[in-house]
C-alpha cells in the first residue's frame, strides 16, 4: 500500500483536538476522506483546521498534540 | 527595597520597553526566554538571559513555576510581568511575593479585586463611578420592567440571565415596544435555557473606547489624563490617540477624576488603566473594566504627559513614592499609536510569521517605534502577531496624523507582510480625519474597503 505524507502549510503549534477538554479529531487507524479535519494549527493566536488532502487511513501521526511544527513539517502519514 | 536586578517575565516589543526603563534606571536585567525567543531582541539587550521553557507559551510565559524557579537561580529581586500572560494572574502576584521577590504591579488582591468583573463593577459603584446602567438584578414583572427602562432610557437591551453569546437579546427602542419584546424574551429564554428570567442594560449605539491612565504608589494615586482606543477590529485595538478629540475639558475632568477615585479606594499601586465606554450622544461615561499592569498604548500617554510609565512602575514597586503630584501633570500635544502586527490585511489579517529580510525604521523628531524587530530575525508564529508601535507626537492633532503618514512611509519592513498599508489606508479616511469614529466603526469599514487594502 503506497503511503502519503500530510504536511503542515503553516508555522505554529500542531493540536490534535478541537479544544483541550474535547476528543481527538482522528485517531490511528482511522479512515479519512479528502476535507476531513485531522487537526489544527494555531499562528500567532490563531487557529487553522488541517484538513486531509488524501482518502485513505492514519498510519501514525508524527507531530504530537501541542508539538511545535515548522511549514512543510509531515504531521501524519497517511495509506492511501 | 531598592530593586537591583529585574526578571522580566514577557517577551516581544514590552520585554525591550522594559530594559531600556530598567538600564536608565541602573537596574541590571534578567531576560526570560521559550525555545523560540533564543534569538529574540529582549534577550540581546539584557544583561543576562535564562530559557524557561518550550515554544508554547503554556509551557514557558505562562508556567509560573519555571519562571518562579528561573528568577531565583539568578538571584533577581523582582518580576515585571509586562502585559498578557501572568500580569494580570492574582495567584502568581502572591506567588511571586512569598517567594520574597516583588511584583511589579498591584497585590493579588487588587488584582482578584479588579479582574473580577462584578466585584469591579462593584467597587466602582462604591466609588461613585458611573457603571453602564441595567436593571439591578433580574426582572420578572413586565410593568415594572417597563419602568425601570423607562428610567434607564431607550434603546434598552433585554437580555436572559442564562442567555449567552448574543442568544435571548432583544432591543427595545420605547416603551411601546417594550413588553411585546420582553414577553417574546421570556418565552425565547425560557424554552432555549429553561429560564424565563431577564435583565436590562442600556444599549449604547455610538461608543467610543476611552481609557484613563492611572498611578498609584498604595497611598496617593493621580491620572496621566485618557487614550481613545475606538478603532478596533474583533475587540482589539489597531490605532490609538491622546488624548481623545471627543471630549470637552469638564467631561475630561470628570473622567479623569473618576478613575482616581477608583485608584484610591483600593488602594492601587502600580501603573494601571480604567477603561471607559463613552457616549457621544449624551456626553456620559460608564466605567466597564480596569486592567491592572502597564498597556500595549502606554507610550501615547509618556509623549503627551513626559511621564516614563515603566520606570515610574518600577520605581513605585522598588518602594518608592509616586514621584511627582497631580498638578505636575499636564497635556502637551496630540499622539497616534497604530500597531503594526504581522497581518496581511489584504488577505483577512492572515498572520504572516515571515523573516525579516531588511529594516528600515523611521525616525525625526515626535517619532518612537517600539519594536522587537532587527534584520534577519525570523519572526516565531507560536506568540501574538505584534510586531511593534508606531507612536508619533506632534502639536495638534492634524499635525500628528501628517507626521504619521511620513513615518509610515519611511517604515520597511522587508520579507513581511504587515499592517502598516491599512493605517496608510485610513489616514485618507474622512471619519478618521474627523474623529468620527466609535468602536464598531472599523469592522464595517474594513468590510467596504476590501479592494483597497487588496490593490496595495
Amino acid at each position: 500500500m503506497p503511503t502519503s505524507e500530510l504536511r503542515s502549510p503553516l508555522p505554529g503549534t500542531f493540536y490534535r483536538k478541537p479544544a483541550p477538554d474535547q476528543p481527538n479529531f482522528k485517531e490511528v487507524g482511522d479512515s479519512v476522506a479528502k476535507g476531513d479535519v485531522i487537526g489544527l494549527v494555531e499562528v500567532m493566536k490563531s487557529f487553522h483546521e488541517i484538513a486531509s488532502t488524501f482518502d485513505g487511513k492514519i498510519m501514525s501521526f508524527a507531530a504530537d498534540n501541542e508539538d511545535p511544527v515548522m511549514a512543510g513539517q509531515v504531521l501524519a502519514e497517511i495509506e492511501t | 527595597m531598592t530593586i537591583e536586578k529585574l526578571f522580566i517575565a514577557n517577551r516581544g516589543e514590552i520585554a525591550v520597553r522594559i530594559i531600556r526603563a530598567a538600564r536608565d534606571m541602573g537596574i541590571k536585567t534578567v531576560q526570560a526566554y521559550s525555545a523560540a525567543d533564543a534569538d529574540s531582541l529582549a534577550v540581546k539587550l539584557a544583561d543576562e538571559s535564562v530559557d524557561i521553557g518550550p515554544p508554547a507559551a503554556s509551557k514557558s510565559y505562562l508556567c509560573a513555576d519555571a519562571i518562579l524557579a528561573a528568577a531565583r537561580s539568578c538571584g533577581a529581586d523582582a518580576i515585571h510581568p509586562g502585559y498578557g500572560f501572568l500580569a494580570e494572574n492574582a495567584d502568581f502576584a502572591d506567588a511571586v511575593e512569598a517567594a520574597g521577590m516583588v511584583f511589579v504591579g498591584p497585590t493579588g488582591d487588587t488584582i482578584r479585586t479588579m479582574g473580577n468583573k462584578a466585584a469591579a463593577r462593584l467597587a466602582a459603584q462604591r466609588s461613585g463611578v458611573p457603571t453602564v446602567p441595567g436593571s439591578d438584578g433580574v426582572i420578572t414583572d413586565l410593568s415594572v420592567a417597563r419602568e425601570s427602562a423607562e428610567q434607564i432610557g431607550f434603546p434598552v437591551m433585554i437580555k436572559a440571565s442564562a442567555g449567552g453569546g448574543g442568544r435571548g437579546i432583544r432591543i427595545a427602542d420605547s416603551g411601546e415596544a417594550f413588553e411585546g419584546l420582553a414577553a417574546q424574551a421570556a418565552t425565547e429564554a425560557q424554552a432555549a435555557f429553561g429560564d424565563g428570567s431577564l435583565y436590562l442594560e442600556k444599549m449604547i449605539t455610538r461608543a467610543r473606547h476611552i481609557e484613563v491612565q492611572i498611578l498609584g504608589d498604595g497611598v496617593n494615586a493621580v491620572h496621566c489624563f485618557e487614550r481613545e482606543c475606538s478603532l478596533q477590529r474583533r475587540r482589539q485595538k489597531v490605532w490609538e490617540e491622546a488624548p481623545s478629540s471627543a471630549l470637552d475639558s469638564d467631561t475630561r475632568q470628570m473622567l479623569c477624576d473618576s478613575a482616581v477615585k477608583l485608584a484610591k479606594s483600593v488602594g492601587y499601586r502600580g501603573a494601571g488603566t480604567i477603561e471607559y465606554l463613552y457616549d457621544d450622544a449624551t456626553g456620559h461615561f460608564y466605567f466597564i473594566e480596569m486592567n491592572t499592569r502597564i498597556q500595549v498604548e502606554h507610550p501615547l500617554t509618556e509623549w503627551i504627559t513626559g511621564v516614563d510609565l515603566v520606570s515610574e512602575m518600577i520605581r513605585i514597586a522598588g518602594g518608592q513614592a509616586l514621584s511627582f503630584s497631580q498638578g505636575d501633570i499636564a497635556i502637551r500635544g496630540h499622539a497616534i499609536e497604530v500597531r503594526i502586527n504581522a497581518e496581511d490585511p489584504a488577505n483577512g489579517f492572515m498572520p504572516f510569521p515571515g523573516k525579516v529580510s531588511d529594516l528600515r525604521v523611521p525616525g525625526g523628531p515626535g517619532v518612537r517605534f517600539d519594536h522587537m524587530l532587527y534584520s534577519g530575525y525570523q519572526i516565531p508564529p507560536f506568540y501574538d502577531s505584534m510586531l511593534g508601535k508606531l507612536i508619533v507626537w506632534s502639536h495638534t492633532r492634524p499635525l500628528a496624523m501628517a507626521r504619521l503618514k511620513g513615518a509610515l512611509s519611511e517604515l520597511d519592513i522587508g520579507g513581511v507582510q504587515t499592517t502598516a498599508g491599512l493605517f496608510e489606508a485610513l489616514l485618507d479616511d474622512r471619519d478618521v480625519q474627523s474623529g468620527s469614529v466609535h468602536t464598531n466603526w472599523l469592522e464595517p469599514w474594513l468590510e467596504a474597503n476590501a479592494s483597497s487594502l487588496k490593490a496595495s
